[in-house]
């Protein structure tokens, strides 16, 4: 089944043309990685998905609701579908704990007991229950990063997308980040990933997915694409990269 | 070592020149306090009249002025400066206002009391005071609005006037910023007029011009109207403060708090505004300082606030002249409660700063 369908979807900043006929399908439980050089739209692709960004023409299913524009269906999508962003933006005025608790309580409308018991459920899960009533400013990059997947994961979501996650993060705090993300593909979650951790792709990807100046280039399974890449822009992409 | 030297030499000869200018300019700095201390140690205390012989006239102090303080001018007129033409056997009320308020700010510096029951009090503590300066309840006289001065006067117009400028600003903020254009304009064209125009011409237009435009005999309360005209440009000011703080917010901020579902009011009265109070509370307070001062306007309509009373004591004949003494008095009034108010800032500051960082 479906769970999020994109049909020549284009968009453009100004006349800037930012994303050229997209067509991408994902399945429940998929996990997608899609890679590419900066500027190439992968970002913007992503941030469709939850209407962070609007497409101009073409179609979005996401969990079986059409992004149309209205305020109704944005809301529908964005509650089943959690993001983490490349900086964090945890909530700096806001503990831990009421970083995780806030949306639950406020969208979902759960008593603040019950918001509590699943906030820590998840800070346990990505490994820092302790830091739960600190603020964000007192955590290492990694930790803040955990805590967004765990805020993220308290809305109890369908779908995540991982806007560049490691990308901000010192070197020695990307492989906390990322064995959490594994753990999460582990469970079944439907994930999309922008990400240029090959190492992660390699290892949990059903479908890498690499775009070049706005275009969807190449799909294949990570074997394909790391071993046998089609198409020219890959391979330079794949060389300077891995190099 | 060699090319290093005439930088060194010339940096030092450099910083030679500035601390022998430096040092002359300290040396001037400090002599001119010390005689200024001087002078005034002399006026203020070794040649002042601190007491007059009860019923005593003005004479004694009128044979050193200019060369030593008269404070007996402050001790016998302090109770007008402090609480204006209010019945003088009823100035415990006054007097019991004023400490409430004070209490108020001192409780509020406490981070621990910090809860719903807080905002409570800051409602429930002026609309006390104001009905305790009223009195025709709980057996108390009424006294009228016209007869209130000093200070109460200029802790109710400047506390409740914040108070009720913080939502109309907020609003006028966020309407500055909104997407629909004939709210942005509306609140532009309000933010604009307000600023663009002096607070005295407010307060005229409150106390002479309203009563021109209403039906006769239908009446607004003076100090009603004037304290209205403070929340209308108060809150002109403090939208500008606060949109500045809205602008800091990255739109990271907005945008995880758009993913997570909150609409456009739980993100801005959650996620949002909460930090740009935070990120603005220097210029907030500045404001508010400002503003505490700036009550003594009303003087231009007929109330007498602290200083208003103060130029009223030097109207008496017996005291014609020993304005400065007053003044000084005043002034130290002023002083005592804006240095609280910056010192509760800077406590604010630290408390918060820890959960302010980005």
């Amino acid at each position: 089944m479906l769970h999020i369908d994109m049909q020549d979807v284009n968009k453009w900043f100004g006349d800037l043309h930012v994303l050229r006929d997209i067509n991408l399908s994902v399945t429940r439980g998929a996990r997608i990685v899609v890679c590419g050089p900066s500027g190439s739209g992968k970002s913007t692709l992503i941030r469709c998905i939850n209407r962070l960004e609007e497409h101009q023409s073409g179609r979005i299913v996401v969990d079986g609701v059409e992004l149309r524009g209205d305020l109704k269906t944005i809301d529908e999508v964005r509650r089943e579908v959690g993001m983490v962003f490349q900086q964090f933006n945890l909530f700096p005025h806001l503990t831990v704990l009421q970083n995780c608790t806030l949306a639950p309580m406020w969208v979902r409308k759960l008593p603040a007991r019950q918001a509590r018991e699943i906030a820590m459920h998840y800070l346990d899960r990505v490994r820092i229950p302790e830091q739960a009533h600190k603020y964000p400013a007192q955590l290492s990059g990694g930790q803040q990063q955990r805590v967004a997947i765990a805020r993220a994961l308290c809305m109890n979501p369908k779908i995540m997308l991982f806007d560049e996650p490691t990308s901000a993060l010192d070197p020695e705090m990307v492989q906390e980040v990322l064995e959490t993300m594994v753990s999460l593909a582990e469970d079944g979650m439907t994930m999309v990933c922008v990400t240029h951790e090959m190492g992660f792709a390699r290892q949990v990807a059903d479908r890498v997915v690499f775009m070049d100046a706005g275009e969807i280039v190449e799909v294949d399974t990570p074997h394909a694409f790391f071993n046998k890449p089609q198409h020219e822009r890959t391979k330079r992409f794949l060389r300077q990269i891995l190099n | 070592m060699t090319p290093a030297f005439p930088l060194v030499s010339g940096s030092l000869r450099r910083s030679l020149r500035r601390s022998r200018s430096s040092v002359m300019v300290s040396a001037i700095l400090i002599g001119s306090s010390a005689y200024a201390a001087f002078w005034f140690l002399h006026w203020a205390v070794i040649d002042a009249i601190w007491t007059l012989p009860p019923g005593a006239d003005s004479t004694a102090c009128r044979a050193v002025a200019g060369r030593g303080a008269c404070w007996p001018v402050v001790t016998e007129g302090s109770r007008f400066i402090l609480f204006g033409a209010y019945p003088y056997d009823q100035h415990w009320r006054p007097a019991l206002a004023c400490l409430m308020f004070v209490a108020l700010y001192a409780s509020s510096a406490v981070r621990a009391w910090w809860t719903l029951w807080l905002a409570a009090l800051w409602i429930v503590v002026p609309a006390a005071a104001i009905v305790l300066l009223r009195g025709g309840v709980l057996g108390l006289t009424n006294v009228p609005t016209d007869l209130w001065g000093g200070l109460p006067l200029t802790l109710i117009l400047s506390t409740c006037g914040f108070e009720a400028a913080i939502p109309l600003a907020v609003a006028l903020a966020l309407g500055r910023r909104s997407a629909m254009p004939a709210i942005r304009v509306l609140s532009i064209a309000y933010i604009e007029l307000i600023r663009g125009v002096p607070i005295i011409t407010f307060l005229f237009m409150a106390s002479v011009m309203f009563p021109l435009f209403v039906p006769e005999g239908f009446t607004v309360d003076k100090l009603l109207r004037a304290q209205i005209a403070f929340v209308l440009v108060i809150a002109a000011y403090l939208a500008e403060v606060i949109r500045g703080g809205l602008q800091a917010i990255p739109a990271g901020q907005h945008e995880a708090a758009a993913s997570m579902g909150l609409n456009y009011w739980q993100a801005t009265l959650l996620i949002v505004l909460p930090q740009a109070v935070r990120m603005t509370i220097p210029a907030l307070v500045n404001t508010f300082i400002a503003f505490f001062k700036d009550t003594s306007l009303v003087a231009i309509v007929g109330l007498f606030d602290l200083l208003g009373a103060a130029k009223a004591v030097n109207v008496d004949p017996k005291w014609f002249g020993f304005s400065v003494e007053v003044y000084l008095f005043a002034g130290a009034v002023y002083f005592v409660f804006c240095y609280a108010v910056s010192q509760y800032t800077q406590r604010l500051e630290r408390i918060l700063k820890v959960a302010a960082a980005p």
